[in-house]
């Protein structure tokens, strides 16, 4: 029953996560809350992963590394993802002096 | 002599070079030039033909079948292009490219005042219309027989509308194209339903004796008769008999020479040859013989009645043709196969003769075609005169001329078959006889009532019209002495042994009823007084006459030919025409319409409801999210 703790953990993450990204304005929290999805969801494949390698009777943890792989893979495209969002929170800031969301719906005009 | 048969293809290939070379050259040959190739062509073609029906004459002259190439072959339908030669064939080929050369020297003067390149596309039309008529009647099978029925079709539509820019002309070619194309159907589903019940359209295959469909139908006479009769069908459009004849009387619109040569000679005998063609098929349905007796006479006396009341010379020309093929339909239908392919040469002759006759007086007259301001052109036109005179013997019947020995045959077959459709028949032989005469006596006797310049023009047409008018009277008046019944000459119906091979298995089931000799003899004496009579009444009625009075009563009806052209309008063409006008105007604005802006209205509007929902709110964009992330959530544990 191990696993089921990291389940919780990581629902409760992501439900933060959520909860965070719909009622926030502040620009930089909402990007938190949405990198905060992203490792809850980080975690949860970790979590499985040693689980089914468990299951399967693999117990050496030198082997059983496959979806630690995808989560490192994912921190990258992560970190990409969040160089990209932050330039554009600074170019936000410089155009509107503000990081309120509601102010970037001025986009559709 | 051996291998004239290799050179058969020929025949029809020589008007087709001619239709090439004249089609194509119009406007770089002169008139003299286009005219000497049109005739030639059809006059080469004619030499060949002689030589085939000198071998076919022969002794022990059996049917040839000449085979070209696979036509259509499909897994188990082979249809060859193929000719079959045999009598009746050789016989139509004479009378096709004869009467059909003489037409065109006659062309080739009464068409001079058109055009060049008019005369150069009247003359590829007339080449191409002996071409299609020639593979018609050589065609081997059903299939090739309808190249040619369609061939001449098209070629009726374009010589018919040759003055195009005449509307009222384009409507009649319209008209016969389209009723031919509704007898079309018939044959074609005719070919098809036979195609399928015995696999073959050939005739050497198909009237074989041994394994052919004498043995093969036997069982099965009302599929036979449905074919028969879908054929027929197809002979009615082609042979203008009731229902479809309207097109013939309109199809008078075309040049002269063309009603001379379509309307008279050779095309409208195409339902007749296509019948006797198929005279086993036919021998075998009695249902369908007694169809086409019946239609036939029908069509003789009602077309004969309406002649009688015509005041343009080519309409009383028209329907006394419409009234002739009656005839040769009732001999069909009695089983007097000789007798009908007897009438169509006879026929072939005089009611060229006369259309010729009709078209040189037209000439003469200026263009002008009413009876009734005709008169006295006896003394001014001799040549046309007689001849005219001649073919209206001959028409009516008078001995010895051509039209008395094949019209007696076929009343006496009548009679053979019943009395009652000899008495029906020989009322229409009287009225053909009144109305000739009627004709000829408002034509040539009496005062000229037309314009005193119409007068001072009348005269005598050149050679290259007269020729052809007399040859062809010398053919009216001695062309039956072929065909004398036995009651005469022991042996001397030629055309009879002649033919005898083609309608023999015919002639083996058909119960041939003969008539006593004293009888015959009666009925002869009978019908040449009836006749004769008719004819001296009629002509000492108009002779003097001041032209027709503005017919009242009954005369009015058959002067309107009974309204039948009306009658067709207001119960076909006026009924489909408002159905077009509902599906153009109601249902294809309202509904195809609607349908088609609907779509587009629909995304429009749809588009602009959806717009709605990007509004640039990154709330708005994430709490969608993830409400679509919580369906997807809840059907993924409502599916399981």
């Amino acid at each position: 029953m191990e696993t089921g703790w990291y389940i919780i953990l990581s629902v409760a993450l992501f439900c933060i996560g959520i909860v965070g990204a719909l009622t926030r304005r502040n620009s930089i929290i909402v990007f938190m809350c949405i990198e905060l999805m992203l490792n809850s969801v980080n975690l949860l494949l970790v979590a499985f992963s040693k689980m089914h390698m468990a299951g399967v009777g693999i117990t050496d943890p030198s082997v059983a590394t496959n979806a630690q792989l995808f989560v490192f893979f994912i921190m990258i495209v992560a970190a990409a993802e969040v160089s990209v969002g932050l330039a554009i929170i600074v170019m936000m800031y410089r155009n509107t002096h503000s990081i309120d969301i509601n102010f970037l719906n001025r986009l559709k005009n | 002599m051996e291998n004239i048969f290799n050179l058969v293809y020929w025949i029809p290939l020589l008007p087709f070079i001619g239709f090439l070379i004249n089609g194509l050259g119009r406007n770089a040959f002169s008139k003299s030039v286009v005219g000497f190739i049109g005739s030639g062509v059809i006059l080469l073609s004619f030499c060949v033909s002689v030589l085939v029906f000198l071998q076919a004459s022969k002794e022990g002259f059996t049917s040839q079948n000449i085979s070209y190439f696979p036509f259509i072959s499909l897994e188990k339908i082979h249809i060859p292009f193929e000719f079959q030669i045999d009598q009746l064939t050789s016989l139509f080929l004479l009378i096709i490219t004869g009467v059909g050369f003489l037409i065109h020297v006659y062309s080739a003067s009464y068409m001079h005042e058109e055009s060049q390149s008019g005369y150069g596309r009247y003359f590829s039309y007339l080449n191409l219309f002996v071409f299609s008529m020639l593979l018609l009647v050589m065609g081997g099978n059903y299939v090739v027989m309808f190249i040619g029925w369609e061939g001449v079709g098209l070629c009726s539509y374009l010589l018919i509308g040759f003055w195009f820019k005449n509307n009222d002309y384009n409507n009649a070619a319209k008209k016969a194209f389209i009723m031919n194309r509704i007898g079309d159907v018939g044959f074609l589903l005719g070919i098809f339903w036979m195609l399928s019940t015995y696999g073959t359209v050939s005739y050497h295959e198909l009237f074989n004796s041994q394994d052919g469909i004498i043995t093969a139908i036997k069982t099965n006479t009302p599929v036979l008769t449905g074919i028969t009769l879908l054929l027929f069908v197809g002979a009615t459009g082609k042979s203008a008999q009731i229902p479809l004849y309207t097109w013939l009387p309109d199809a008078m619109a075309g040049p002269t020479p063309v009603s001379a040569l379509i309307h008279a000679a050779t095309m409208v005998t195409a339902g007749i040859y296509m019948i006797a063609r198929s005279n086993i098929m036919y021998s075998l349905a009695p249902v369908t013989m007694n169809v086409v007796a019946i239609v036939g006479l029908a069509t003789a006396i009602f077309a004969a009645v309406i002649a009688l009341k015509q005041n343009d010379i080519k309409k009383v020309l028209a329907y006394s043709t419409v009234s002739q093929l009656g005839y040769m339909f009732l001999g069909l239908g009695v089983g007097a196969y000789t007798a009908a392919v007897f009438h169509v040469m006879t026929h072939a002759f005089f009611k060229a003769l006369l259309f010729l006759g009709a078209g040189s007086v037209i000439h003469a007259m200026g263009g002008e075609q009413d009876i009734n301001k005709m008169g006295g052109l006896g003394k001014k036109m001799r040549i046309t005169y007689i001849t005219f005179f001649i073919a209206c013997l001959a028409i009516s019947g008078i001995p010895p001329f051509a039209g008395f020995f094949s019209k007696d045959e076929i009343l006496a077959a009548a009679f053979a078959s019943s009395p009652v459709l000899y008495i029906i028949g020989l009322g229409g032989a009287l009225l053909t006889a009144f109305y000739m005469f009627r004709l000829l006596a408002l034509t040539f006797a009496g005062k000229f009532r037309g314009t005193d310049e119409q007068l001072h023009h009348v005269h005598e047409s050149p050679a290259a019209i007269t020729f052809p008018l007399i040859t062809l009277a010398i053919l009216s008046a001695i062309g039956g002495l072929v065909g004398i019944p036995e009651l005469f000459v022991k042996n001397g119906h030629k055309l009879g042994e002649f033919l005898a091979p083609v309608f023999e298995h015919s002639n083996k089931i058909l119960i041939v009823h003969h008539v006593a000799e004293q009888t015959e003899i009666i009925l002869l004496v009978v019908s040449v007084v009836l006749i004769v009579g008719v004819c001296f009444w009629a002509w000492n009625k108009y002779k003097n006459s001041s032209g027709e009075k503005v017919a009242t009563g009954f005369a009015k009806t058959i002067q309107n030919k009974f309204y039948i052209d009306e009658f067709y309008d207001s119960i076909i063409v006026k009924p489909i025409k408002s159905l077009s006008a509902v599906l153009s105007n109601v249902i294809d604005k309202s509904v195809i319409d609607g349908i088609v802006n609907g779509v587009g209205k629909s995304i429009n509007y749809s588009s602009r409801q959806i717009r709605l929902l990007q509004s640039g709110q990154a709330g708005t964009y994430i709490f969608l999210m993830v409400i679509g992330m919580l369906v997807l959530f809840i059907i993924q544990m409502f599916t399981k």
